[in-house]
């Protein structure tokens, strides 16, 4: 393309079948510890 | 925003997506609208490469419904903080937790009640193999000895209860020797050492019991522990900025200097009435300290030098599923906080409120009704989310934060959402920098 550069095409369509296993890392988002941004998470099913 | 796709336009397509911002325009609209200032070919160009990332679902990505009770349901408890020591070595003038105490007694968890932790999680945690465990205080390497034994009980009953332990400790420091380093480095998977940065910056808040400051006793304790860990283990070196120090980009390149490329800089928890509380006059500032923030990371990152800053990073190509998102910390669901005293709570700011006492080890968790408050909080509970770009990265904010300073749990705390989409912000120009583009603020 040659007026938009597609930084990442995103995830969250395709991840929406996944329902949550429960077994990713607890996301503390409290700043007195290390707020986390959910967004970095790794899914534990990732390839 | 659905899609959480990014994309960088040029001058042209950006301005058809801002006249278009809810509905995908056809090329003539986008030409009748902006046809004038930028051209009919450039427009149409620009309209059409739109279209196109709207087919692929990249562009005005409609929202699907998720079935509330998928991401609202109680959980099993599956992630503790383990409040080992209701106690101190320093006397921190920002502390949250009154000087380690949270108001109510001194006292160090024993280690019975840190294995009998162990063992409620590993009954609570149902189905769920990956339990994380974090030793938090006041210091907790004041009660080494719980710290210790309660690793080597989850330890002992790990293989035949079929769980995979994580441990991760947060620590100031003052007490870190080659065994306690030893200790860490080989059975946490991440610590979390406390630095504000520079000397005088570190020492106005963070000082010892006599009034000293702290930093020449930490730092050297804090690079001895790096130098020992393993590359495949976790670190973050974490400060905390105040409105007294609003140039923490400055504290950043201290850290960074002294060595240290893992590094956090979170802001103070504190009530309006604290002199170094955060105001809402103090936003802007902060703001740019972020950008400034980004742009030396940049030039940091293109001479070759590797360094994170915690709420900069985001993997948009990853990261975890949907339901996850939604939901967030999971605090008073899957996450809780154990007292020294074995009382339970729904997460570490809570410790110490009996109005938040949803149980203990002895009695189990009695308190239901409670953890169903904070499992029914997700993004689609708060209306001030509704609209929000980044709120599939923080799902609506800290649950703890939200009742204390946004006026309830589904209210957002409005000074942490402006921060957290700055950062959101500052992390997309850091991607759009890693593809090549060329950014800055």
């Amino acid at each position: 393309m040659k007026r938009i550069k597609t930084i990442s095409e995103g995830t969250l369509k395709k991840n929406r079948d996944n329902r949550g296993c429960g077994e990713c890392q607890t996301s503390c988002q409290s700043a007195c510890k290390t707020s986390c941004t959910v967004g970095n998470q790794k899914c534990e099913n990732a390839k | 925003m659905e899609s959480g796709a990014v994309h960088l336009p040029d001058d042209v397509s950006f301005a058809v997506l801002a006249a278009f911002p809810d509905k995908l325009p056809t090329a003539d609209e986008a030409v009748a609208a902006l046809g004038a200032e930028y051209g009919e070919n450039a427009v149409r160009e620009a309209a059409a490469e739109i279209k196109e990332l709207a087919d692929d679902d990249m562009l005005y990505t409609s929202a699907e419904v998720i079935p509330t009770p998928v991401y609202s349901s109680l959980m099993p408890v599956k992630a503790m903080c383990l409040h080992v020591a209701h106690d101190c070595n320093l006397r921190c003038g920002y502390c949250f937790a009154s000087q380690g105490d949270y108001h109510g007694a001194r006292g160090i968890m024993p280690p019975e009640t840190g294995k009998k932790a162990i063992d409620f999680i590993a009954a609570a945690s149902k189905g769920r193999k990956n339990i994380e465990i974090d030793f938090f205080g006041g210091e907790p390497t004041m009660a080494m000895r719980t710290v210790k034994e309660t690793v080597a009980y989850a330890r002992s009953i790990e293989k035949d209860s079929g769980k995979n332990f994580r441990f991760t400790i947060t620590t100031n420091g003052l007490l870190l020797n080659d065994d306690n380093i030893d200790f860490i480095n080989a059975e946490m998977s991440n610590v979390v050492l406390s630095l504000d940065g520079r000397r005088i910056v570190n020492d106005n808040m963070r000082k010892c019991v006599d009034g000293s400051g702290s930093y020449d006793i930490i730092v050297p304790k804090f690079k001895k522990l790096l130098e020992k860990r393993g590359s495949d283990k976790s670190y973050y070196l974490r400060g905390t900025f105040t409105r007294e120090n609003l140039d923490f980009a400055s504290d950043f390149e201290h850290i960074y200097g002294l060595g240290f490329d893992e590094i956090s800089i979170e802001p103070v928890t504190a009530t309006p009435d604290k002199p170094y509380a955060l105001r809402d006059e103090d936003l802007p500032r902060i703001a740019e300290e972020y950008e400034k923030l980004t742009n030396i990371i940049l030039k940091l990152r293109s001479e070759g030098k590797k360094v994170n800053f915690f709420h900069f990073m985001v993997d948009l190509d990853g990261g975890p599923c949907a339901v996850k998102r939604l939901k967030g910390c999971g605090a008073g669901n899957e996450y809780v906080a154990v007292a020294p005293d074995g009382s339970i709570y729904p997460c570490h700011q809570f410790v110490g409120m009996e109005e938040y006492r949803i149980g203990s080890l002895d009695e189990g968790i009695i308190r239901d009704d409670i953890r169903r408050v904070f499992a029914q909080s997700s993004i689609m509970s708060k209306p001030a989310c509704k609209d929000c770009f980044a709120k599939y990265n923080c799902s609506g904010g800290c649950a703890a934060g939200n009742i204390f300073y946004g006026g309830g749990i589904d209210s957002p705390n409005t000074q942490a959402c402006f921060m957290q989409k700055k950062r959101l912000e500052c992390a997309l120009v850091l991607k759009a920098a890693e593809s090549g583009a060329h950014v800055e603020f």
